[in-house]
C-alpha cells in the first residue's frame, strides 16, 4: 500500500459517506422496528403505570436503573480515548477517537432516557432541575440523585460540545466536496471554517482545555452514579470501593463497545489503513487492565464483606453467589474478569473474530454486573421478612432491547452522515509535505 | 485590523515553502500575513510569531463563575426554603461540593467554546476571499495584505519561495 497523503485521506474517509446500499437500509429498517417496539412498551408503561414492570417491594429499582448505569458506563471509554489519551499525546488515538466519541454522545442520549422512563409521571421530568416555583421548594442538593442530574447533564453537554468542536475542521472538508442540501448542512456545521492560522491557534487551545475539563468530569460522573448506591445503607451497596469500582467497570464496558463497533466500521468502509490491527490490539490491552481492576474489585468487595463479620453484609454475598441470581453473578465473574485475560495471548488479541466475540461477552457481563449490584442488594436487605425477588416482564425486556435499538439508530446515522475517522487528526499524524528547503530561523 | 484590505494569496504544495515565504516576506517588512492550512502546525505559529491564545483566560473565568454559581445555587436555595433533611445542617458543604464541581466544569467548558468562537471570529456566514477549498485539502495558503504597488514585489517573493499559484488583488 502506498504511503498516505493528504488528499488520499480526504478521498478515503469521504468515500465512507457516499450514498448507502440496500444493506444499510435493511439494517436501519430492522433497527427502527425494534425501536418502535421499545417505544410501544414505554407507551404501555405510561398508560398503565410502573406496575407493568417486574418491580415490586422490596426491589423497586431494577432493569431501568441497570440500563441507566450500563449506558452511562458505555459513554466513559469514549471520553477516555478522546480526552485522556489526547492529554497524554497518545498518537494512535487519532484514527479511532471520532467513533469512540460518537459512542459517548449516543450512549448518553440513551442513558438520559432511563431516569425519565423510570419516573411514574415522566411529563414532570423538569422537577429534577432547580427552578423557582410558586411553593418556593427547591430540590434537595444533599441527595445523590440530584448530584446525578447535574453530573449526567454536564457530561452530556460537554461531550456534545467536544464532539462538535472536533468536527468543525472536518466539516469544512466535507462542505467543500458536497453540493445541494448536504452542502448547506455541512456548511452550517463548519461555521465558516477556513483553517487560518488564527482559527487554528484558538481552536487548538480550546480543544486542549475542553479535553482537560472532560478528564476530571468523566471520573466524577460514574463516581456520582456509584454514590446513588453507596450513600445508602443497603448491604452490598454501602461501600467506599464503589466509585473506583464503577469507573473501572464503565471504561471496561465502553472499550468493549468501541471494539464491537470499530470492527464492522473498519470492514464495511474498508478503512484498514486508518483503523489498523494495532488500534484494536491497543484497545484489547487496555481491556486487560480494566478487566484486572474489575476482577480485583470483585475479590476485595467479597473479602471485605467476609472480614467485616457483618451478618447482613455477608448473607448478601452468599445470596449473590449461591442464590436465585447466581447465574448472572457467575456470568459477570466469568465474562468481565476471566474471559478478558485471554487477551494476554497475542494470537487472540490480533484475531478479529476473537476480539469481536470477547467484546460482546464483556458487554453482556457488564450489563449483568449492573443488574447483580442493583437487584440482589435490594432483594436481600436486613430483615428476612421483607426479602423478595425481581422477575422481569416483557415490558422490562422490550424497553431494554429498545434502548439498544435507539443507540444503534444514532450510530447508524452517524456512520453515514459524518466522517467516522477524524480527517484533520489523521492528517496531523502524517508527516507534512516537505520540499526539503532550509528555513532560516 | 486597520490595514490594507486587499492583497495577494499564494498557494503552496509544501509546508517548508510556506515557512520560507513567511520568513522572506517578514524580512521584506510585510506584517499583514495570514496562513491557511489543512492542519495546524507549530512551525506556522512560530514563523508568524503569534502570542499564545487568550482562550485559557476564558476557561479560567468560566470555571470560577461556575464554582460561584454552584455555591450560590446550593446555599441560596437551601436558605431560601430551610428544610432539614436527614438531620443534616441546612448549609451542608460536602454534598454541595459535588454540584459546585459539576458547574465548574460546565461553565468552564461553555466559556472555553465561547472564547474560541469570539477569538477565531466564528461562526461566519461566508468564508473569506482568500480561502480556496484546497486549503482544507492538501495545499497551504498565504495571504499578504498590501498596497497595489507592492503586488509585484510580493509576487516575486512568493515565487522565489516556491508558490505554485498566485492570485492578485484579493479583497
Amino acid at each position: 500500500m502506498p504511503p498516505l497523503n493528504y488528499s488520499q485521506v480526504d478521498k478515503d474517509i469521504l468515500r465512507a459517506m457516499q450514498a448507502p446500499g440496500w444493506r444499510y437500509y435493511a439494517i436501519l429498517s430492522a433497527d427502527l422496528v425494534v425501536l418502535a417496539w421499545g417505544i410501544y412498551a414505554w407507551r404501555y408503561t405510561v398508560q398503565r403505570g410502573l406496575g407493568v414492570w417486574g418491580i415490586t417491594h422490596p426491589v423497586m429499582w431494577a432493569m431501568d436503573i441497570t440500563n441507566f448505569v450500563f449506558w452511562v458506563g458505555i459513554a466513559h471509554s469514549g471520553t477516555l480515548i478522546s480526552a485522556i489519551l489526547y492529554l497524554f499525546r497518545v498518537r494512535w488515538r487519532a484514527g479511532i477517537y471520532r467513533t469512540a466519541e460518537a459512542v459517548t454522545v449516543f450512549a448518553l442520549f440513551t442513558a438520559a432516557l432511563f431516569p425519565v422512563i423510570h419516573l411514574g409521571r415522566p411529563w414532570f421530568f423538569y422537577w429534577l432541575f432547580p427552578y423557582p416555583q410558586v411553593g418556593g421548594l427547591w430540590i434537595n442538593f444533599r441527595s445523590p440523585l440530584v448530584w446525578d442530574v447535574f453530573a449526567v447533564s454536564t457530561y452530556m453537554i460537554i461531550s456534545v460540545l467536544f464532539f462538535f468542536t472536533g468536527l468543525v475542521p472536518d466539516m469544512a472538508v466535507v462542505r467543500n466536496q458536497t453540493s445541494g442540501w448536504r452542502h448547506k448542512v455541512y456548511a452550517f456545521m463548519a461555521q465558516g471554517w477556513q483553517g487560518t492560522d488564527r482559527q487554528w491557534r484558538h481552536y487548538k487551545a480550546a480543544y486542549l482545555f475542553l479535553a482537560a475539563l472532560a478528564t476530571p468530569l468523566v471520573i466524577s460522573v460514574h463516581s456520582v452514579v456509584s454514590w446513588d448506591f453507596a450513600q445508602t445503607i443497603v448491604p452490598g451497596w454501602h461501600s467506599t470501593i464503589f466509585a473506583p469500582y464503577f469507573v473501572a467497570g464503565a471504561i471496561h464496558s465502553g472499550l468493549a463497545m468501541v471494539i464491537m463497533l470499530l470492527i464492522p466500521v473498519r470492514r464495511v468502509f474498508r478503512l484498514d489503513a486508518y483503523l489498523t490491527q494495532e488500534h484494536l490490539e491497543n484497545l484489547a490491552k487496555l481491556i486487560i487492565l480494566t478487566g484486572l481492576i474489575v476482577g480485583y474489585a470483585y475479590v476485595v468487595e467479597t473479602y471485605i464483606a467476609w472480614y467485616s463479620n457483618n451478618i447482613p453484609e455477608w448473607q448478601h454475598f452468599t445470596f449473590q453467589i449461591t442464590g436465585e441470581y447466581a447465574i448472572p453473578f457467575w456470568i459477570m465473574i466469568l465474562f468481565n474478569s476471566l474471559v478478558p485475560l485471554l487477551f494476554f495471548l497475542k494470537p487472540i488479541r490480533t484475531s478479529t473474530p476473537w476480539l469481536f466475540g470477547i467484546a460482546v461477552l464483556i458487554n453482556i457481563g457488564m450489563w449483568m454486573e449492573r443488574f447483580v449490584i442493583i437487584v440482589t442488594s435490594l432483594a436481600h436487605e436486613y430483615d428476612p421478612y421483607s426479602w423478595g425477588l425481581f422477575i422481569p416482564t416483557w415490558v422490562d425486556i422490550s424497553i431494554t432491547v429498545g434502548s439498544f435499538a435507539w443507540f444503534f439508530l444514532w450510530f447508524l446515522l452517524f456512520a453515514k452522515l459524518l466522517p467516522v475517522v477524524s480527517i484533520v487528526e489523521v492528517k496531523e499524524e502524517l508527516p507534512p509535505p516537505m520540499m526539503g528547503q532550509k528555513v532560516e530561523r | 485590523m486597520a490595514a490594507p484590505n486587499s492583497g495577494v494569496v499564494g498557494s503552496f504544495r509544501h509546508l517548508d515553502s510556506l515557512i520560507l515565504a513567511i520568513e522572506q516576506l517578514k524580512k521584506a517588512g510585510y506584517r499583514e500575513l495570514q496562513a491557511l492550512s489543512p492542519v495546524p502546525h507549530h512551525a506556522i505559529d512560530e514563523a508568524l510569531e503569534k502570542p499564545p491564545s487568550p482562550v485559557r483566560v476564558f476557561t479560567l473565568i468560566g470555571c470560577l463563575l461556575g464554582a460561584i454559581a454552584g455555591f450560590t445555587l446550593t446555599i441560596g436555595a437551601s436558605l431560601h426554603y430551610p428544610l432539614i433533611v436527614g438531620g443534616k445542617p441546612i448549609v451542608s458543604i460536602p454534598p454541595f461540593l459535588v454540584i459546585v464541581f459539576e458547574l465548574t466544569i460546565l461553565f468552564g467548558g461553555l466559556l472555553t467554546l465561547g472564547g474560541m468562537l469570539l477569538n477565531a471570529r466564528l461562526p461566519r456566514v461566508h468564508v473569506g476571499p482568500a480561502y480556496n477549498p484546497r486549503f482544507s485539502e492538501d495545499r497551504f495558503g498565504l495571504w499578504i495584505g498590501c498596497e497595489e504597488k507592492q503586488y509585484d514585489e510580493v509576487e516575486r517573493l512568493l515565487e522565489n519561495a516556491g508558490a505554485e499559484d498566485i492570485v492578485r488583488d484579493v479583497s
